[in-house]
């Protein structure tokens, strides 16, 4: 009989606690990073040529279409031995992470701009504004009113991603979960202690937002 | 870039690999995710807790700790699968959890009208199912459900970490005998994309025949 | 089970309670249709008169009292001792095909043509081969005025068209009792007079009818008899002429000054 011993668990669940704001922080700094690229790729979009249409479509469909981990390889052993440099591995993640963001925000928020009623683009035109004040002033605000529920559960979707930072030993919580089984052989414990520490994260988080969601989002 | 070539048909092997357990999960998780997505909207009372459950139980909870917890727990379980079936079991349970919720958002998507008028007629349960929601349901379902298609063969690739030879570790292993990652990943990254994008542009497709059917 | 008779009523409705939860609906309805009658249930939103109607053909359960179609009692099953029985959905079915609906929102199925809406019930429930569902259902879509739209989708539709498909549907099943939510309810104004038109002349035509409506013109033209509800109860039932010019009833007298005012 397997007998269930948690202590090796609870002697380093420092590594579990710091792994998971890692993985918190990862995730944050990813769709931060992820929303710039997003939001100016989306707007590039909608008001460019074919050519810039074509890139960007270029940039989004090979990034949905290709395995995170693939990417996450590609970035910090394949791009190191073609140009030279080397980052570590947490910087590495964050730009695979950001730029594997990137490519959903740009469709987030490219359905954002276009579900913004026309009504209040033309309301702005009426009391004069510039196409610049009209874009800021009016449709980028509500825009991300629009795609808040979109964000949310892209921030949660992205914390998840982030325990395939842990083949490249960027030590978030996947990372201290392997740490600790392979030292212990106590699987068991470690994944009961690990898997609800992501559930209750995942859904505290989705709770959160949804509430400031309904602060802020329009529907 | 020759040697990259010659890899080509042991490359070949890790996709025929990606692809046969691609195509396992997506049919068993297809039947579970249907069988308990219909559970769900139509089933007694009793089943709507158990099942909800399951579902964010497994879309919480990343898919890489499902696939180590497997690998490594089942045996301590005394359940001793070997590699291949322990993944495809991770991966069917995790994408069962997937397919519930597409099937229930196409079932519950239907305007409730549909079913009264239904009923109004005279149609039974069976004959609503079958002449009224399951044609509006399945246009609804398609292209949700080939985006989970995409999913299971990205996700697919995680199989690597516990030593089944897919494309993915298939390509790690070219890499490291040859010691040249970038052309490699590229590579690989190629043929991942051209199955992911043929099935989305079969999605797409269907999402514009079906599109007449302005609700 | 009573046989139907010239004198015995198609529709009975007595003593029927029901609630969603606190909120009290419907609160001990007595209601008679007769064969060929066209009843029309007018009152303020919250009334209860939508309810009623979907008592009718068992959309909505009802907690008390008795609803019954052409001596059948709908929601229940008569068991030993006496006791009630909700029916199962099989039992529902055989008496919903009896009973035909039709709604504010028309409900059309997106995915058949106007044809195969109209056949869908002729074949399935009535179990006639193809060929004769197709030429029953032509001959209604012909007398609603879309003969010439047999194959056409409902999203090709305007509204006044959907909603005839919607009439023609119901009534092609041929059933005892035809009952009308509110089916102009939704449709711009211009579209309403083809559709009014169509009901008429089933009126004319000898149809049990039961209609939920707001167009008083269409409630005077037509009805036999008109029922006013109010707080889930019949509050005044007579001839167009009686109940339109009640002057001592005071919550009809506010609803139909109500009414005529949203008119102008």
């Amino acid at each position: 009989m397997y007998h269930l011993n948690f202590g090796y668990v609870w002697t380093h669940f420092d590594k579990l606690s710091w792994g998971l704001l890692l993985s918190l922080e990862l995730a944050f700094v990813s769709i931060l990073i992820g929303m710039a690229i997003g939001l100016s790729l989306a707007l590039a979009y909608t008001s460019g040529g074919k050519l810039v249409r074509g890139a960007v479509a270029g940039y989004v469909e090979f990034i949905r279409n290709v395995p995170l981990l693939l990417l996450v390889y590609l970035v910090f052993y394949g791009v190191p031995s073609v140009g030279g440099f080397a980052y570590d591995s947490t910087t590495s993640f964050i730009i695979t992470l950001s730029v594997y963001a990137g490519a959903y925000m740009v469709e987030v928020f490219r359905a954002g701009l276009a579900a913004v009623p026309k009504g209040l683009t033309d309301a702005g035109k009426a009391i004069g504004l510039t196409a610049w004040q009209r874009v800021v002033s009016v449709r980028l605000p509500t825009m991300f009113r629009i795609v808040l529920p979109s964000l949310s559960n892209a921030y949660v979707s992205l914390f998840k991603d982030t325990s395939l930072a842990s083949v490249i030993a960027v030590p978030e919580l996947t990372y201290g979960a392997q740490w600790i089984k392979t030292n212990s052989f106590r699987v068991i414990e470690t994944w009961a202690v690990v898997t609800p520490m992501y559930l209750v994260t995942g859904y505290a988080l989705l709770f959160v937002l949804q509430r400031l969601e309904r602060r802020f989002a329009i529907h | 870039m020759l040697f990259a070539i010659q890899s080509l048909p042991f490359l070949w092997q890790g996709l025929l690999v990606t692809l046969h357990i691609s195509v396992l999960i997506v049919f068993f998780a297809l039947i579970a995710g249907t069988i308990l997505g219909i559970g769900i909207v139509y089933g007694p009372g009793w089943l709507y807790w158990p099942i909800r459950l399951y579902s964010d139980f497994f879309r919480g909870i990343p898919l890489l700790v499902l696939i180590f917890f497997m690998y490594y727990g089942l045996p301590v379980f005394k359940v001793n699968l070997n590699n291949f079936a322990a993944v495809v079991l991770a991966l069917t349970a995790f994408k069962t959890a997937h397919v519930i919720e597409v099937v229930r958002g196409a079932i519950q998507s239907i305007p409730k009208g549909q079913t009264e008028a239904a009923k109004s007629i005279g149609l039974t349960f069976g004959q609503r199912l079958l002449h009224v929601i399951v044609p509006q349901a399945l246009r609804r379902f398609l292209p949700p459900w080939i985006n989970a298609v995409v999913d299971t063969v990205k996700g697919s690739a995680l199989v690597s970490l516990v030593g089944i030879v897919d494309l993915m570790l298939a390509i790690q292993q070219v890499i490291g005998r040859t010691y040249r990652p970038m052309p490699l990943y590229v590579l690989g990254a190629i043929m991942y994309f051209v199955i992911n994008y043929t099935l989305s542009l079969a999605s797409r497709r269907l999402e514009a025949r079906f599109a007449y059917i302005r609700e | 089970m009573s046989q139907p008779s010239a004198l015995s009523p198609v529709v009975r409705v007595r003593g029927l309670k029901k609630s969603f939860g606190p909120n009290r609906v419907l609160d001990g309805i007595d209601l008679e249709v007769r064969k060929g009658e066209v009843v029309v249930v007018i009152g303020p939103s919250g009334s209860g008169k939508t309810t009623l109607l979907r008592c009718i053909n068992l959309l909505e359960s009802y907690d008390e009292g008795s609803v019954q179609v052409d001596g059948v009692e709908v929601g229940f099953r008569e068991g030993p001792g006496g006791a009630r029985h909700r029916r199962g959905d099989r039992e529902l079915s055989k008496i919903r095909a009896d009973i035909g609906m039709v709604f504010q929102l028309f409900n059309l199925f997106p995915h058949l043509t106007a044809q195969e809406n109209v056949m869908l019930g002729l074949r399935k429930v009535r179990g006639l081969p193809a060929a004769e569902a197709r030429q029953v259902a032509a001959r209604w879509l012909t007398r609603v005025g879309l003969g010439d739209k047999l194959d056409s989708l409902p999203s090709q539709l305007s509204g006044g068209q959907q909603q005839r498909v919607g009439i023609a549907r119901a009534v092609a099943m041929e059933p005892k009792v035809l009952l009308l939510d509110e089916i102009t309810s939704a449709l711009d104004p211009e579209l309403v007079g083809e559709v009014l038109n169509v009901v008429q002349e089933l009126a004319r035509d000898g149809m049990t009818m039961i209609v939920v409506t707001h167009e008083m013109t269409f409630a005077r033209d037509v009805a036999t008899r008109i029922v006013f509800m109010d707080g889930g109860r019949i509050q005044v039932e007579g001839t167009p002429r009686e109940v339109l010019a009640k002057t001592d009833h005071d919550r009809l007298k506010a609803f139909l000054a109500r009414i005529e005012m949203k008119r102008h």
